[in-house]
């Protein structure tokens, strides 16, 4: 009988994902009504929910796909892959108002460029405080501060096109990834402090924070409108990081530290 | 037809995802630059578009608006697939540039979004029927 069901559950991966998913956000909802009655969105504690079992399959299976690595919750790994994630965010464009999206959009490019360099000096500065003091590894380091999306693509290719070693390869990605993770679950409590309320201030939020998986599912938690605007400006920021990281980025601070 | 809208929306995905490679190789870059980005604006013209012309039925919206409304789920899943455990053991370096980078972006957002003039507002909600508010 269970093999049977477990069969069931294995061959439908897509299936049984799109029923835990749905168990787990009624779950969120009851939390968010019973316990904060109402003050945390049911969204954002779906979201640590997710990120909980991630670390919970992370330490049992030693794999690097979180919950995914259980072959019976492969599905989640094809829902919450780069494919449905990019399909979804996609036909949000459909709530854009192309003219409100038109009136931030200098601005939506500026908060980009500042969402790179702010970051990758915060970041290069921590790394030689740290030891970290030739221009590669604090620059490697840097990037992966600056962009950390869920393909993680910044800090390993400034990496390896300005020759950097792989253990700073690894911290670079997982600045990165712990950046994502904040963003994910700190935005919705931060809202009021950063103004995060119309399309112009989610544009300007997709191009500081960075990062796809954290801008998309912070938007998510606090109101799900903002997130087309956000994730609009947000998927142009792998980009920049990788056109700026190993050129003009690196050589500043080549620059400055000799 | 449901199926018109899912299939515009895949139309307009691998179209973008296209040619934010294309912009990758064009400068040099060896990723996506803005693909998903260039896919969403490219669903907003059209959209607008094919309103004009009365070629949007609400039938061809809601193909659309489904997978709209299966982000949050989605994302939750995303989140599910995370390497948590890997970016626990970034150890300080990492914890504490991370901590720091996000800290200073939420104060310059919290500077920007509250400089100059914000005229901006979100469209009226009659179109979003399959996004119904969170059920606080």
């Amino acid at each position: 009988m269970l093999e049977m069901l477990n069969k069931i559950l294995i061959q439908n991966g897509l299936v049984t994902a799109f029923a835990c998913v749905g168990i787990a956000m009624w779950l969120a909802g009851v939390v968010s009504r019973k316990l904060t009655f109402g003050h945390v969105h049911g969204s954002a504690i779906a979201i640590m929910i997710g990120l909980g079992l991630a670390y919970f399959g992370g330490t049992v299976t030693g794999g690097t796909k979180g919950l995914a690595d259980f072959p019976l919750l492969a599905g989640i790994g094809l829902m919450g892959g780069a494919m449905f994630r990019d399909f979804a965010i996609v036909a949000t464009a459909f709530e854009v108002q192309a003219s409100e999206a038109r009136k931030a959009g200098m601005i939506g490019v500026l908060s980009l460029l500042l969402g790179t360099v702010i970051p990758f000096v915060i970041g290069a500065a921590i790394a030689r405080a740290f030891g970290y003091t030739d221009a590669v590894s604090m620059t490697t380091i840097g990037a992966g501060a600056g962009a950390g999306a869920v393909t993680y693509i910044v800090g390993p290719i400034t990496g390896a096109a300005i020759g950097a070693s792989s253990d700073v390869m690894a911290l670079s990605i997982a600045t990165g990834l712990i950046k994502a993770i904040i963003v994910m679950v700190g935005t919705p409590f931060a809202a009021r402090f950063m103004g995060l309320k119309t399309p112009r201030s989610a544009m300007i939020f997709g191009g500081l924070a960075g990062t796809v998986s954290g801008v998309s599912a912070g938007l998510a938690a606090t109101d799900r409108r903002l997130v087309p605007y956000g994730a609009l400006v947000a998927t142009f920021h792998t980009g920049i990081g990788c056109l700026l990281g190993p050129s003009v980025l690196f050589l500043a601070t080549r620059a400055l530290v000799g | 037809m449901i199926i018109y809208g899912t299939a515009l929306l895949a139309f307009c995905h691998l179209m973008g995802l296209f040619l934010g490679d294309l912009l990758g190789a064009l400068i040099g870059v060896k990723s996506n630059v803005g693909g998903v980005g260039i896919a969403m604006l490219m669903l907003i013209f059209l959209k607008i578009y094919l309103h004009k012309k009365g070629l949007m039925p609400n039938e061809t919206e809601a193909g659309v608006g489904f997978w709209g409304a299966m982000y949050i789920p989605v994302v939750v899943a995303m989140a599910a697939n995370q390497n948590v455990v890997a970016a626990l053991k970034g150890g300080p370096v990492a914890l504490l540039s991370a901590f720091a980078a996000a800290a200073a972006c939420a104060c310059v957002i919290a500077a920007l979004s509250r400089s100059g003039r914000d005229d901006t507002a979100f469209a009226p909600e009659h179109h979003l029927e399959f996004t119904e508010e969170e059920d606080i």
